[in-house]
């Protein structure tokens, strides 16, 4: 076995790495477009009441169907490719964050709010300098579940034709080659953790005042 | 020469309230004074005093600042004329304490090193040396030592009013005793007028130029604290003073 991945590393490393920046790709950009979506989505909801329920029960709806089945879903109407799959994983990504913008937008203490209206900050500032930066951790821990879940249902992806890890799980289990469902799915595994511990250092660094 | 802060006819009912949260308050404070407000909670005295930085409009009754009516007056940059200190202290957890002194500075858009000079001076007045403690964050400091940073945040653009909303209500009695001394020697050394809210009856006495004790939502008496004591204005006030009394009377047995 070992042998058999070593031989795969030498034979194949070119087409290994492409699939691998593919993979990263695609779930770079998905989480990028879900947070663009999620958070101001979230600020939305927060400042406008009404919004909450309707946006976060659609949300909630989406996340309940499985990611392949959005997956295929996608299919009869975008076709096949990346930009299908991409869609499908922003859908995926958005309830974590939204969720998690909800939550830290709406739990700032109001004594924390009254105090910055009273010392005369506009209802701008005080979004911008009390709110958001007090809800930035669950921001983040929102956008660490949401790359999870990415690199995880990015595999799925290339059943419609996105590339990926995915194409070497799905031959592995194809050929009956434990070898390529070792590397296709430890590697898989990396790449989850690796966004793991980069958001918890992001985290410790840009959240400094968390440390004390 | 305009009063510092007078009040005329000010009423305000809360919605689904029955009475008046306050009813119909008038009185004047002059430049310089400090303040005392006393009652027991719901009386109306932390709605009288956030009327004053507009966080509550009054239903009716005008509120006038060195001859100016609040009314007129754009709420934002009024309330960066008042200093404002609440019980809970409110420091941003996410600022360094450096960062929350020179917040209203910074606001008002001041030069860096105007604003780091305030600040420094700032510090050491609350006697927390500047190069230890500019940088730190809230979470690392103590309960009084965050009450003494909360100040000197109200103080930084140097208001003439300053609101204080039991500002030691959550501090230990030792701490609390060293704080009010402090309160009192600075402002003592400052023109500014003060007003300070508390339901602690030795506070509003001890602090206080002139104490203001309010019931249900009315002033019942507003004078020095030798006048009250001298003179309750009615049963409310004297129960209340008797009640220090009896306090006071229980630790001198063990003397």
């Amino acid at each position: 076995m070992y042998h058999l991945i070593i031989d795969y590393f030498q034979m194949n490393s070119g087409r290994f790495l492409t699939m691998l920046t593919d993979h990263f790709r695609i779930s770079l950009c998905s989480l990028l477009a879900a947070v663009l979506i999620g958070v101001p989505a979230g600020f939305c909801c927060v400042r406008f009441h009404v919004l909450q329920k309707p946006v976060s029960t659609a949300f909630g709806i989406l996340r309940i169907i499985p990611s392949l089945a959005i997956l295929l879903l996608m299919l009869p109407v975008l076709g096949t490719g990346a930009v299908p799959a991409a869609i499908a994983l922003i859908l995926l990504a958005i309830p974590p964050i939204l969720e998690n913008t909800i939550a830290g937008l709406r739990d700032v203490p109001p004594f924390l709010l009254e105090t910055a209206g009273g010392m005369g900050m506009t209802g701008r500032q005080v979004w911008m300098r009390v709110r958001f930066p007090l809800a930035l951790p669950l921001i983040l821990t929102g956008m660490k579940t949401a790359a999870v879940e990415i690199i995880a249902s990015a595999t799925l992806a290339a059943r419609i034709g996105a590339g990926g890890m995915g194409d070497l799980i799905f031959t592995g289990i194809g050929l009956f080659r434990t070898d390529l469902l070792l590397i296709g799915g430890i590697s898989v595994a990396l790449m989850s953790f690796s966004a793991g511990i980069f958001f918890h250092l992001l985290e410790k660094i840009i959240l400094k005042y968390k440390r004390f | 020469m305009a009063h510092a802060i007078e009040f005329q006819n000010v009423t305000k009912t809360f919605q689904g309230s029955l009475r008046n949260a306050v009813d119909h308050i008038n009185f004047t404070a002059e430049e310089g004074e400090f303040i005392t407000i006393l009652g027991s909670s719901g009386c109306g005295k932390t709605t009288l005093l956030k009327m004053i930085n507009r966080l509550y409009e009054p239903d009716t009754g005008k509120i006038i600042l060195f001859g100016e009516d609040i009314s007129s007056m754009n709420p934002v940059k009024l309330r960066r004329r008042i200093g404002y200190v609440i019980q809970q202290i409110g420091l941003f957890p996410h600022m360094t304490v450096g960062s929350n002194i020179a917040m209203v500075p910074n606001l008002l858009k001041w030069e860096k090193e105007k604003t780091d000079a305030r600040v420094d001076q700032l510090l050491t007045m609350a006697g927390l040396a500047p190069e230890e403690y500019r940088n730190r964050y809230p979470a690392q400091l103590s309960g009084g030592q965050q009450q003494r940073v909360g100040l000197a945040r109200a103080l930084a653009a140097d208001p003439k009013i300053m609101l204080l909303d039991e500002p030691f209500g959550a501090i230990d009695s030792i701490t609390r005793a060293r704080l009010q001394e402090e309160l009192l020697t600075l402002h003592r050394g400052m023109k500014k007028t003060f007003l300070f809210v508390t339901h602690d009856i030795e506070e509003a006495f001890k602090l206080g130029t002139r104490v203001m004790i309010m019931n249900e939502g009315h002033i019942l008496q507003f004078d020095t604290p030798e006048q009250i004591i001298l003179h309750p204005a009615d049963g409310f006030v004297s129960s209340l003073v008797e009640s220090a009394r009896e306090k006071e009377r229980f630790w001198e047995k063990f003397k």
